[in-house]
């Protein structure tokens, strides 16, 4: 496998009880230090595809490899180091009496102990902003704060890889950005980040590639500008880009352009049809 | 009289362990909503909305304990002197999850159940249970099983069971959250034309701003177990920087008017079709010529 590829996936098929065909011949690679979202219909497989990266699933047929091992070779426990998946409701993964004990729980089941569990564990906390709240019991705490205790105890686990299903639904605003915006940290970093959501604002802001899911296959999957420019495939998806894509689509007749994902990136285009204007 | 009031309502939950204080989650809310408004409610994660919901049909206090103070009066009652099932006859609640409101083997029973527990006559139910489907488009589905239903289906579905009671008052609390954006366009037409054309007035949570601009007639917003702000889509979304510190989105053209606003012009936009109409026109006002790559 090319040096650059950490995920493989090759042919992959699953079924749900004998019936249920969520995953039909699925062929995917992702790129090591990646930021990929995963978008489509509620039912179109996107939990079940993320759900093999970690080997929760099975495939019924075909291969998914995980930085060159077979899943199915290898266990959970030892593909949670190189995998970190954050699971839709916070509260489903938390559990101990405080922030930090929750923060250190996966890194000390890798085996980590002293100075070095330690480092790891207060590096989190600060790069979640938990520091304050370490001796407090995550059950007190509000929805935002337990997401993001979800979030630093797979951090402290330093996997290469980061699943996150939905992880901003039932947060407001100011917790989502602040969220996102760490979560672009550790893609800076070098992390890969893989992010099942549907929320189209959080996929163009943040997200460099796109992988579209219909009916348990691949759609497309190209950068996210290339996606969101391909008005026939968010309609055959039912996906509504941004108010702001669409505005931008809308006016391309004043010289706008196709392919506007941000705030930012409109006003900059609109500024210079102005300018060429004059 | 406005079909919601609330004067001056507190109300703290029952302590969280043995002997711990009283939670206090409303400080004080003032409101008024009448008939045939649609009303949108945004407010930080935690800051009490799904309790005023609760409020409405009376769940809080009766069912959750707790000290209550100050009145909640829902189409002219007073919740402290009627019981739940009254109350919810008037202000229907639907929840985030639909799934966990269903306990029927068929759509049709699910939505059955509502009018059967108010003791309405049998023939009456069925004319209801047509009209509620039909509202919101499920009709064809009366027979299937609510469990093996689309997300924006269930919900519809959750929907149509509280609309069967006939409330005059619809209470939505963040209806579409975890639906994928069909599933939420469907709820959200459902809800459009409730107001359009049943004149039911409706409080719907929700924390989408572009959707919110779009349809409500006003905007309340929460903050600290009070109502912070309330008007208008565009009075409430024109002031960005209050709602940011609130922790509160607006809707990106909002966002897009004010960063494109300088000495010599100012926009203030609410809605997609508003930011159209003003930016494509300041456009074509410009001196003639060509735009950026034609």
């Amino acid at each position: 496998m090319a040096s650059d590829t950490i995920i493989q996936v090759r042919n992959l098929w699953y079924r749900y009880r004998d019936d249920i065909v969520a995953l039909k011949g699925v062929d995917l690679d992702i790129g090591a230090g990646d930021f990929v979202a995963v978008i489509g219909q509620n039912g179109s497989g996107k939990t079940t595809l993320v759900k093999h990266f970690n080997g929760l699933l099975q495939p019924a047929s075909g291969q998914v490899l995980v930085g060159g091992h077979d899943t199915r070779k290898v266990g959970v426990g030892a593909l949670a180091r190189t995998i970190g998946f954050v699971f839709q409701n916070p509260d489903h993964q938390i559990f101990c009496a405080t922030t930090r004990e929750e923060v250190a729980f996966g890194p000390r089941n890798l085996g980590l102990a002293g100075e070095e569990l330690d480092g790891r564990v207060e590096e989190a906390l600060h790069r979640f902003g938990l520091v304050e709240l370490a001796d407090s019991p995550p059950a007190v705490l509000g929805f935002g704060m337990r997401r993001k205790i979800s979030v630093a105890s797979v951090y402290a686990m330093r996997p290469r890889v980061f699943v996150l299903d939905e992880p901003t639904t039932g947060l407001d605003w100011r917790n989502s950005m602040s969220l996102m915006d760490t979560v672009r940290s550790m893609h800076e970093d070098g992390h890969t980040i893989i992010l099942v959501t549907h929320d189209m604002k959080l996929v163009c802001e943040f997200a460099q590639r796109s992988l579209v899911l219909r009916d348990g296959g691949i759609l497309a999957y190209d950068d996210t500008r290339e996606i969101f420019k391909r008005s026939e495939i968010l309609k055959e998806t039912g996906i509504e880009p941004p108010q702001i894509a669409e505005l931008s689509k809308r006016m391309m007749s004043y010289g706008m352009p196709d392919d506007v994902l941000t705030v930012d990136e409109f006003r900059a285009a609109y500024v210079g049809i102005g300018r060429s204007l004059r | 009289m406005p079909e919601i009031v609330i004067r001056d309502l507190h109300y703290s939950y029952p302590p969280v362990v043995p002997d711990g204080d009283p939670v206090s989650v409303l400080r004080g809310i003032d409101l008024e909503v009448d008939k045939g408004e649609l009303v949108s409610l945004m407010g930080p994660t935690g800051v009490g909305k799904t309790t005023l919901c609760l409020a409405l049909n009376g769940i809080v206090p009766r069912s959750m304990g707790g000290i209550f103070r100050g009145d909640v009066l829902v189409s002219g009652l007073n919740t402290r002197e009627h019981p739940v099932p009254t109350l919810a006859s008037k202000a229907g609640v639907v929840f985030q999850d639909p799934e966990s409101q269903f306990f029927n083997m068929t759509v049709e029973d699910e939505v059955a159940f509502g009018p059967e527990s108010l003791g309405i006559p049998a023939a009456d139910i069925a004319e209801r249970i047509r009209w509620a489907l039909s509202v919101v488009h499920m009709s064809e589905y009366r027979n299937r099983s609510p469990f093996q239903l689309s997300g924006g289906q269930k919900q519809r579905v959750a929907i149509a069971s509280i609309l069967a009671m006939k409330p005059g008052i619809m209470v939505l609390d963040e209806p579409t959250s975890g639906l994928d954006p069909m599933g939420k366009s469907e709820v959200f037409g459902v809800v459009h034309e409730l107001k359009q054309r049943d004149d039911i007035t409706v409080l719907l949570v929700e924390q989408e701003a572009e959707r919110i601009a779009e349809f409500s007639d006003r905007v309340i917003v929460m903050d600290d177990g009070r109502i912070a702000m309330t008007g208008t889509p565009s009075e409430i979304f024109s002031q960005i920087e209050r709602m940011h510190g609130i922790g509160l989105a607006v809707p990106q053209v909002s966002e897009l008017g004010r960063d494109l606003s300088d000495e010599t012009r100012t926009f203030n936009f609410t809605r997609f079709d508003e930011a159209y109409a003003s930016l494509s026109s300041a456009a074509t006002l410009e001196p003639s010529g060509k735009g950026a790559d034609g």
